[in-house]
């Protein structure tokens, strides 16, 4: 059996760090106990260019790991918004990174939450830090992983002499998460089943 | 004056002590590197490629890791290069491989038949991505006739491996190089390039030592103190050629006889077969499941190897089940049509769903075909599994 699925999307442009976002969550997913599949777009790689990638996590085992409408998007870029909005399942969740999308979404049938990941992060030190900043809204915003197991995968970004980065990126992730209004907040996706679910 | 190449030992020096991959342990990994390392785990000392996407990342953690591991690697000046360095370090019976996509495959192909005609043990990937020509570099299953027929000129079978996830991939690559020499053939991985990018769960289990594997009885060693042996394809005698010739084909009997290998899935009380392997058949499962959901009598049959074809396997499961319609689902124009039309020789009708030019169907699209084949199968039995075979 296939088992509950949480399928999510996560777009941007390339240098923004949105592989490593699905990746944070694919390590968490296994850690979890989970299955997990990553799948990223790929490409003649440019900085700049649009690149996504594609994570399925389920608790059986995972068919295909390619998703035509996601659970939930996130969108770090106006090509991405434009591309996915419309993509994501009714009752799902759509992550916009506000700073630079201006865009708002006309849909009635989704959650639509405006990070503004980048001014987050920048005021937290460094934009670079914008993905993690979104990482930590969208665990608040749909409950797929527990914050602190996000925050622990952080490691496997950050070896050698680049450590000492860990710790800022996990206040990054954390005031992502305090991003989302308390009462927004989705409970755990992968414990408990509970009425109103993303489109699962 | 600093000797050329000392920080690369140096880094070499420094990565020695880690343990790369734990055995035991899930740990999440790309395609070609999960590949790669069990290629290196199963004692793989000798590895010769050309960069290409989707491919790329297996040659570049050769090169990180295969002089770590005390093996050869030479990242070749093409993939033709790349093929022969193979014949000559596989033919010392060392564990060698190469790893391509598509228009790579195309030109290694001369040598493959070298390889098959000397009776070369050798592990062959191709990371397929879409053709003809250059194509593209987005994933596609448009090589399975050049895979299963033509990988080169004359009379030869390669022993072609289709994984389906990556857990899969590791396990069968072992399992290549056991065939490859059980067999002194070359062995084909057939990935794509879905499977080659996507990171998924995958666990180690084992490691071969090759110092402990004994030196093939044909392998060329060295000939002091022993007569030489000579590893070849050419025969300038026809009746030493034809010989040689029976006897390949011999030896592909016997391998059709023993290694086909196919998995199914909820055949209990199905009336429509997909057929599918590799990424195609996840996606084809997942759009089973779906139509499962919807009471539609659906199951898969899903070869693991393509050459050894799982023919026998496919008819008996047409007649042992009452198949009444079999739907091929391919990341190509239909190429293993062909053969499943071979296994079922018109028990049923077969009917083709497929995407090419690199575009992956959604599970929801192969769902639509199943409708369609469903809403044309006669309505006497329940159209859901529940009405039972009959």
């Amino acid at each position: 059996m296939l088992g509950r699925r949480l399928e999510i999307i996560i777009a941007g442009f390339g240098g923004q760090g949105v592989m490593v976002m699905g990746q944070l969550l694919a390590y968490a997913a296994m850690d979890a106990g989970l299955q997990v599949t990553w799948m990223p777009s790929y490409g003649p790689e440019q900085r700049g260019g649009t690149a996504n990638c594609t994570v399925v996590i389920s608790t059986g085992d995972i068919a295909s790991p390619i998703v035509a409408r996601p659970h939930v998007a996130v969108a770090m870029n106006t090509p991405s918004f434009e591309k996915f909005e419309p993509r994501v399942v009714p009752h799902g969740v759509l992550l916009v990174n506000s700073t630079l999308v201006p865009e708002r979404s006309h849909r009635t049938d989704i959650d639509v939450f405006y990070v503004p990941a980048v001014e987050v992060a920048a005021k937290l030190g460094t934009e670079k830090m914008a993905n993690v900043v979104m990482v930590g809204a969208m665990a608040a915003a749909t409950g797929a992983l527990p914050l602190n197991a996000l925050q622990k995968e952080l490691m496997h970004f950050f070896e050698g002499p680049k450590e000492k980065l860990v710790e800022p990126n996990r206040r990054a992730m954390r005031h992502g998460f305090g991003l989302i209004p308390r009462e927004d907040r989705h409970g755990p996706y992968f414990v408990v089943a509970s009425a109103g679910d993303l489109g699962a | 004056m600093k000797a050329v190449g000392t920080k690369a030992v140096e880094m070499m020096t420094e990565v020695t002590g880690e343990p790369r991959v734990p055995l035991g342990e899930r740990v999440l990994m790309k395609g070609n590197e999960a590949l790669a390392e069990a290629a290196l785990k199963a004692g793989c000392r000798a590895y010769f490629g050309y960069p290409i996407t989707p491919a790329s990342e297996i040659t570049s953690y050769m090169a990180r890791w295969m002089q770590v591991e005390g093996g050869t690697f030479v990242q070749a000046e093409s993939e033709v290069a790349a093929i022969n360095m193979v014949f000559g370090a596989a033919g010392t019976g060392t564990r060698a491989m190469t790893a391509s996509s598509s228009p790579g495959i195309s030109l290694m192909s001369e040598g493959v038949s070298f390889l098959a005609a000397a009776e070369v043990p050798c592990l062959i990937v191709n990371v397929m991505r879409v053709g003809p020509g250059l194509g593209g570099i987005q994933p596609s299953q448009s090589d399975y006739f050049q895979a299963t027929r033509g990988l080169g000129h004359g009379d030869f079978r390669v022993i072609v491996l289709v994984p389906a996830n990556l857990q899969e991939m590791v396990d069968l690559t072992f399992e290549a190089f056991s065939l490859a020499e059980k067999y002194r053939t070359p062995v084909l991985m057939l990935a794509d390039g879905v499977l080659g990018q996507m990171m998924e769960p995958v666990t180690f289990t084992r490691v071969i030592d090759p110092a402990s594997m004994p030196e093939p009885e044909w392998a060329t060693t060295g000939a002091s103190g022993r007569p030489k042996r000579v590893v070849k394809s050419l025969y300038l005698d026809t009746g030493e050629l034809e010989e040689h010739n029976v006897a390949l084909q011999q030896k592909y009997r016997r391998i059709e006889q023993a290694e086909v290998r196919w998995n199914t899935y909820d055949l209990d009380g199905a009336r429509i077969l997909l057929v599918a392997y590799g990424t195609s058949a996840r996606v084809a499962h997942h759009a089973m499941e779906l139509a499962e959901e919807r009471d539609m009598p659906v199951g898969l049959f899903r070869p693991i190897t393509v050459y050894p074809y799982p023919y026998d396997a496919l008819r008996e499961v047409v007649e042992e089940r009452g198949i009444e319609h079999i739907l091929v689902v391919e990341l190509s124009a239909g190429q293993m049509v062909e053969d499943v039309r071979l296994a079922v020789e018109g028990r049923c009708p077969v009917s083709f769903f497929g995407r090419s030019g690199g575009t992956i169907p959604a599970p929801l699209e192969v769902l639509d075909a199943i409708r369609n084949v469903a809403e044309g199968l006669p309505t006497a039995r329940a159209a859901s599994k529940k009405g039972g075979a009959s």
